[in-house]
């Protein structure tokens, strides 16, 4: 099992080292035709010809309060936390510098209904889904959600450091999630305990009943901060080859910035920008350490 | 019998050949109807429109192939489950049900608290007793509580169930005859020899049927486990459900309780058949 989540991601990396090998080693004409293709990108996706909602600056909506990890001390424009740092990115990627970026404020229910918007993107932890994608546009999706085991902070498992750690926990999730199935993934687990619900399967944390729970990381913020107390999360892995959850920056339906913010987030996966941002971000402030 | 060759006389014959045509007759209609009746209600569900779909969604040949495995260990559990709660459910409820007819006035306090047992544990639905022992119990942090759950299981559906049972053999002892209890009593019994000997045994006989429904029910109610995490046979077939979208998973688990519930009702037929023979024959 380690050895099948890491070998995406090797494989990744391997991908990524000898595109950069190439880029580097290559001939001048390689990296013309590079620049050039880019400069063509940034032709129709250049500062002037982009039809923000102000002319000049990229307005980006988020939700009152903003919560970590997220963003920090709820200032989406102090550019830390995951989401702030990841939109900074998308408009540096757009030719935005830090002070034509500008924030305003857009309550996550309103955001996905049909409609003229206020904003250019709204960056929120929206989940990309079909029926939503009826009212309004997603970008690619920048944050695919990771699967975390959550643990009582005096647990034998809060300093796991790896999948195997957790081979002799009893874990639980919630029926029909990817959680669930997760757990299988983890090689020698002990046959999960099934819950109805997130709720009772805290109860049997709580209780003792389970050592830890699996739920998807956005989810597993939310439980260990406010659900339930003494809690941690021991780790994040991500499964593979499973239609996860993903997050995608939301735009007006039909926006004329689709298809520029979908280059730039595409582009800030490829060089690994948003790889980075999410072991700075989700993992490390975060203290959710990635298991292997 | 005798060792000449019987001849029927004509009129036998004639009798005879009637019944035979008369037997005929009615296996014939017997069969007649049955497929008509039987076959006719298969045909409209077969040929309805959605039946495609309610074959391919509910007895798929493949998926119940996939999960029988999977259910077939997990029932495991609830059979091991209602083979111990029913011996201790009998125990719980003959308890209950003596403390409540014994007259004597200083087990007043214990008749108190086995009416409100009683009282309480039948109104409250059994898949509240079986969240708030099995999620309640361990959170008191109680020295001594069990905290396996297939324990904690087994004292909820115990609680639940022993209130119905003892109820049900309550009424049983109520049925014997008050002439029963004098005979004892006059052969020089004491009252709990002639409780213990004359009249529990004849109660016990009496309600056999009622209490094989109650563990009949019982036996399907091992299924509420799941909300407390366990993975019984139902929960095992329900996360297969939930992964493949097919519920044929289900109709597997339902098969296992079919199977369970036939088993245990023909058992006790035999037994009371035997019971009733003896008594008759003796």
């Amino acid at each position: 099992m380690t050895a099948m989540t890491s070998l995406p991601r090797s494989l990744g990396g391997l991908v990524a080292a000898s595109a950069l090998l190439l880029a580097t080693a290559c001939a001048p004409a390689d990296e013309e035709s590079d620049t050039a293709s880019s400069g063509d990108a940034s032709a129709a996706c250049s500062v002037d010809s982009l039809p923000t909602v102000e002319k000049g600056t990229f307005t980006i909506a988020t939700d009152d309060p903003a919560y970590e990890p997220w963003f920090s001390d709820n200032d989406p424009a102090n550019g830390k936390g995951f989401e702030s740092a990841v939109a900074y990115a998308v408009a540096d990627r757009l030719g935005f510098g830090k002070d034509e970026v500008v924030w305003t404020k857009v309550p996550f229910n309103t955001a996905y209904q049909p409609g003229d918007k206020a904003f250019d993107v709204d960056v929120n932890q929206i989940s990309i889904t079909d029926e939503r994608k009826q009212a309004v546009d997603f970008s690619a999706p920048y944050y695919e959600a990771a699967q975390a085991i959550i643990v009582l902070e005096d647990s034998e498992f809060a300093d796991a450091k790896s999948l195997a750690d957790l081979a002799d926990a009893q874990l639980g999730a919630q029926i029909g999630t990817t959680s669930l199935k997760a757990i299988g993934q983890i090689e020698g687990a002990k046959q999960p305990r099934v819950y109805d619900d997130t709720t009772k399967a805290a109860e049997a944390l709580r209780n003792g009943q389970v050592d830890g729970i699996v739920a998807d990381l956005p989810s597993a913020f939310y439980l260990t901060a406010a659900e339930i107390d003494g809690s941690v999360i021991a780790g994040q892995f991500q499964v593979e080859g499973d239609a996860t959850e993903a997050f995608g920056l939301l735009l007006e339906k039909g926006s004329k910035l689709t298809s520029c913010v979908d280059d730039a987030v595409e582009s800030l996966r490829e060089d690994g920008t948003l790889a980075d941002l999410e072991q700075t971000w989700l993992a490390e402030s975060a203290n959710a350490p990635v298991l292997k | 019998m005798t060792s000449a060759p019987h001849v029927p006389s004509a009129r036998q014959a004639e009798r005879d050949a009637f019944r035979r045509r008369r037997t005929r007759r009615r296996v014939l209609a017997g069969v007649l109807s049955t497929v008509v009746v039987l076959g006719g209600l298969t045909a409209a569900v077969v040929t309805s429109p959605g039946w495609d779909r309610v074959r391919a969604t509910y007895f798929d040949a493949g998926h119940a192939r996939e999960s029988f495995p999977l259910v077939r260990d997990a029932f495991w559990l609830n059979i091991r489950m209602f083979l111990l709660v029913e011996v201790l459910v009998l125990v719980v409820a003959v308890l209950v049900a003596v403390v409540r007819v014994v007259p004597a006035p200083f087990m007043t306090p214990f008749k108190i608290l086995a009416t409100i047992y009683t009282d309480l544990f039948r109104s409250v639905p059994t898949i509240l007793v079986v969240l708030l022992v099995g999620f309640g119990f361990p959170a008191l942090g109680l020295a001594g509580m069990p905290t396996s759950l297939f324990w904690l299981g087994a004292i909820a559906l115990t609680l639940s169930y022993g209130a119905y049972v003892a109820e049900v053999v309550r009424a049983g002892i109520l049925s014997v005859h008050p002439t029963q209890w004098a005979s004892g009593r006059a052969l020089g019994m004491s009252y709990g020899a002639t409780l213990r000997h004359v009249v529990l045994p004849q109660a016990l006989r009496r309600v056999t049927p009622p209490l094989v429904n109650d563990f009949v029910s019982l036996q399907k109610d091992t299924a509420l486990l799941s909300t407390i995490g366990l993975v019984e046979g139902l929960r095992a077939a329900s996360v297969y459900q939930a992964e493949t979208f097919n519920f044929t998973s289900l109709c597997v688990a339902a098969l296992f309780f079919v199977v369970t519930t036939v088993f245990v009702t023909r058992i006790t037929d035999w037994f009371m058949i035997r019971q009733m023979r003896r008594e008759a024959g003796a």
